[in-house]
């Protein structure tokens, strides 16, 4: 049987290899032309409790992290009990028996992983073993792996050959195991090696090197789960010469010392989670109030509160769009894909710069953790925007009409005072109706800059649209190819603009009988915005810390097709 | 109603304190661009919000930049722009309740930093700007308009937290001498790191102080403050905390460390070792 994609999922306590063995196969199969997407989970804590990942490899660009498990690999018993009934009907388990012992449940069996790397006496080979045992079950040709296995340990010192023969017996070793114990999947279909060159990323690191490709300058964070890979990142990779990288005391500092930055002429980010946010609320609203440019990263996790700190969800809308106090409503990018979080992160910071104030990215846990392989940006193609500087002498009026106006860096002329009080066009505090009815209207004029032209859209003419947005965008667009290739009328449109959204996509979308729209939180966020904006839009909600299942989606937006079709007969 | 602006329209009242502390950075920045010959657009003053804070927006004559931002947080904000832009000189200006009650969280990390910059606080020991409540600064006991019995808790000894927490440059000031104070102050912008300059800034509405801290011989008052004598070791934390046992409220500096780096030149130096890529060379990393 071939078998066009596989899912495998990787369970255990943290420390058990779980992450590395699904991030191992992934590199394997895309080393030699397959596609690969990982997800993950992980316990709040630092060593043990239950974690899993998983891996699905495709012979095409994964959309989603994939409904139903083709493998568990359970490294002990709590695994096994927990992740058995995700396991397809046809699916085999296998459980690590150096661990625990099961009764055969006619589609398991024991592969004593330690005790098979320790006799290759590498014993670090032991996720080569797991991948081995895989790659047999996919009838996947150990060419491929040997590819691999060389260059993933051919370094080029000494000692590196008895590296990669220990790993590549580690391996024969898992293969020839599972070969005895009879079970197999099928074929995975030949893989298909893109004539592009790629990069392997996770989302956060795609999101910090977009933000580098833009500019970026000043970055100050403050640990905080998902988000604190990219302060990491930044710490390593935002260094030279007017760059900075650094960890703050607070979300608070976080904020202001952007504000700080941004007055100052720099590109500047930070990136936090639902409850940094919350604590940035004040800044942010400083940030529109004195027109300073700065993007402030998002990585939505389950909210509110502590919430679920390493479980994804997509709650924070309404908070990213109004986060502060007043007349507020903040530009906000949602990337939907790791390649969006490079994309994003650069719009993000063109936008800062373009309309001189905050800037919303949001992104969310299940991209952030997720290692894909994607095309290599080229960064000759990026295009990267700069702020309209002032370059007249002092005397200037920095805040003077009611649309954009360049903007003074310190240490040149032009000096003004940056206000979070309402101020007339020097920036000096008053307090007379004609001045907050200029400078009210002055911020919300910026926005138009914003409008975009580009957004996904694809069988526009029909009545009845899905439009998801974020992180569900993968599993909404492999529901509605399925969909479509059963006939369901529907159209598909998508942007990563949420505020503002593109002007002609608000007209189309003001055009249909009902516009579905997939979201990862109870309210249904985004659809009570568009019903605000006059689209008849309608969620489908899910709040259980885990992305949609696409099958979920297939049915409840069948359901929602027909009835929205009764509707329009009745009508 | 400033010269500058006539639609401003925030002052402060007959005889603050404030005043003198306006003229006395007035004069600092004033000696700064002729030490330094850097222009005023050189120089950011972020401020703090209160009465205080308002001294960014009535700064007279040539104008440096302003940052007038949120309540407490003029040290985070006065951070921003100093890693940013590490040759601008950078001043906090703020009250006793801005600074060390709602944004007393951001001292220590400054101090532990040593941050390049001189944060000059005008302590009234009250909220003037909301009418009279009960600050960090006010006494134990003392009656205002938010403590109606009496304050319940122990009044802050704003001079030794400083010392405690490690800030690198310690100053006292009173605004009724703001010659004076501009030495302080200009003292404490040219040292390399977190300075502290704190200044005794009498609100003459709602707690005041003047007559106290300068005394009265008439009255036969005795003034609370005294200069730090001459032959205060200032490099010697012990000495240091000695003068601040001392009855009354010693004028001057109190404490320097000048062997720190800064935050600024531990960045230099860090550059120096870390190692630096392109992005593109970044981006190639992850090619497989």
């Amino acid at each position: 049987m071939e078998m066009k994609d596989f899912l495998v999922r990787f369970a255990g306590e943290g420390g058990q290899g779980v992450v590395t063995s699904a991030e191992g196969l992934a590199q394997a199969a895309t080393q030699v032309g397959y596609h690969a997407l990982t997800y993950a989970t992980f316990p709040s804590q630092i060593l043990g409790g239950p974690t899993w990942t998983q891996a699905r490899i495709s012979d095409e660009p994964v959309l989603s992290a994939g409904d139903y498990v083709d493998v568990l690999v359970a490294f002990n018993r709590e695994a096994y009990d927990t992740h058995c009934d995700e396991v397809k009907e046809d699916g085999v388990i296998i459980y690590n028996s150096d661990d625990f012992q099961l009764d055969g449940d006619g589609r398991s069996f024991a592969l004593p992983i330690e005790e098979l790397a320790r006799s290759t006496g590498n014993t670090r080979a032991a996720n080569m073993v797991v991948i081995g045992a895989l790659a047999h079950l996919v009838d996947m040709p150990q060419g491929y792996l040997d590819e691999f296995v060389e260059k993933r340990f051919r370094r080029g010192r000494e000692g590196d050959d008895e590296i990669i023969q220990s790993n590549i017996q580690a391996m024969l070793l898992g293969r020839t195991h599972t070969s005895e114990s009879g079970f197999t999947l099928g074929k995975l279909v030949d893989p298909q090696m893109p004539e592009y060159q790629q990069i392997m990323v996770k989302g956060n690191e795609a999101l910090a090197l977009g933000a580098r490709a833009a500019g970026l300058e000043f970055y100050i964070g403050y640990p905080i789960s998902p988000a604190t890979t990219i302060l990491i990142w930044m710490e390593h990779n935002l260094i030279g010469d007017g760059k900075f990288a650094y960890q703050v005391s607070s979300e608070i500092e976080s904020i202001t010392g952007l504000l700080g930055a941004g007055f100052a002429g720099k590109k500047a980010m930070t990136a936090t989670a639902g409850p940094g946010f919350s604590l940035m609320s004040e800044g942010l609203g400083l940030a529109w109030m004195a027109e300073i440019p700065l993007v402030v990263v998002d990585v939505q996790r389950g909210g509110p509160a502590t919430g679920l700190p390493t479980k994804t969800e997509q709650s924070d809308l309404m908070a990213c769009m109004y986060p502060a106090h007043g007349d507020v409503k903040m530009p906000v990018i949602a990337v939907g894909t790791v390649e969006e979080a490079f994309f994003g992160a650069i719009k993000a910071l063109n936008w800062a710069e373009r309309y001189q104030g905050p800037v919303i990215l949001m992104t969310e846990m299940s991209l952030a953790e997720r290692v894909q392989n994607i095309r290599k940006p080229d960064l000759t193609q990026v295009d990267v925007e700069q702020r309209q500087i002032y370059q007249g002498n002092n005397g200037y009026n920095r805040y003077t009409g009611h649309e954009l106006s360049p903007m003074p860096i310190p240490g040149n002329p032009g000096s003004y005072v940056a206000n979070g009080s309402e101020h007339d066009e020097m920036g000096d505090t008053t307090h007379l109706p004609s001045r907050h009815i200029q400078m009210t209207e002055r911020r919300f004029s910026k926005l138009k800059l914003l409008e975009e032209d580009d957004y996904e859209s694809d069988n526009a003419q029909e009545s009845i649209a899905l439009l998801p947005w974020g992180g569900s965008k993968g599993p909404s667009l492999e529901a509605y190819n399925a969909l479509r290739q059963n006939g369901v009328p529907l159209s598909w449109y998508y942007t990563m603009f949420l505020n503002p959204l593109p002007p002609r996509l608000l007209n189309e979308l003001k055009q249909k009988r009902l516009v579905i729209v997939p979201e990862l939180n109870y309210q249904g966020q985004f659809s009570g915005i568009l019903r605000a904006e006059g689209v008849n839009a309608q969620s489908i909600t899910q709040y259980t810390g885990l992305p949609f299942k696409v099958s979920d989606l297939i049915d409840q937006i069948t359901a929602m097709v027909e009835i929205g079709q009764k509707e329009s007969v009745g009508a | 109603m400033s010269k500058k602006n006539p639609e401003y329209d925030f002052k402060w009242c007959p005889g603050c304190g404030d005043f003198g502390v306006r003229r006395a950075i007035e004069f600092a920045m004033i000696d700064r661009l002729e030490e330094t010959g850097l222009p005023m657009e050189n120089n950011v003053v972020v401020a703090g919000i209160g009465c205080s804070g308002n001294l960014v927006h009535l700064l007279e004559g040539s104008q440096p930049y302003g940052f007038h931002g949120i309540h407490g947080r003029s040290l985070p904000i006065a951070m921003g722009v100093k890693m940013a832009s590490p040759g601008l000189n950078v001043l906090v200006v703020a009250g006793d309740g801005d600074f060390l009650s709602i944004g007393g969280e951001h001292i220590a990390p400054q101090a532990a930093r040593n941050l390049n910059i001189c944060a000059v606080v005008m302590d009234n020991g009250v909220y003037g700007l909301t009418k009279g409540q009960s600050s960090p600064t006010t006494k134990f006991g003392e009656i205002t308009s938010s403590t109606p019995y009496g304050k319940m808790e122990a009044e802050a000894d704003p001079l030794e937290l400083y010392l405690t927490m490690g800030v690198s440059f310690i100053a006292a000031g009173f605004s009724g001498q703001p010659r004076q104070l501009a030495q302080l102050i200009n003292q404490g912008m040219n040292h390399q790191g977190f300075s502290m300059v704190h200044v005794q800034s009498p609100c003459t509405t709602y707690n005041d102080t003047f007559e106290m801290l300068k005394g009265n011989a008439k009255k036969g008052i005795d003034p609370l403050i005294w200069d730090v004598p001459e032959g205060h070791d200032k490099s010697d934390k012990g000495a240091a905390y000695s003068l601040l046992q001392q009855r009354g409220l010693p004028i001057g500096v109190i404490y320097e460390d000048d062997t720190r780096p800064s935050l600024d030149a531990r960045l230099e130096e860090m550059r120096g070792r870390a190692r630096q890529r392109t992005t593109e060379e970044i981006l190639a990393s992850y090619e497989f």
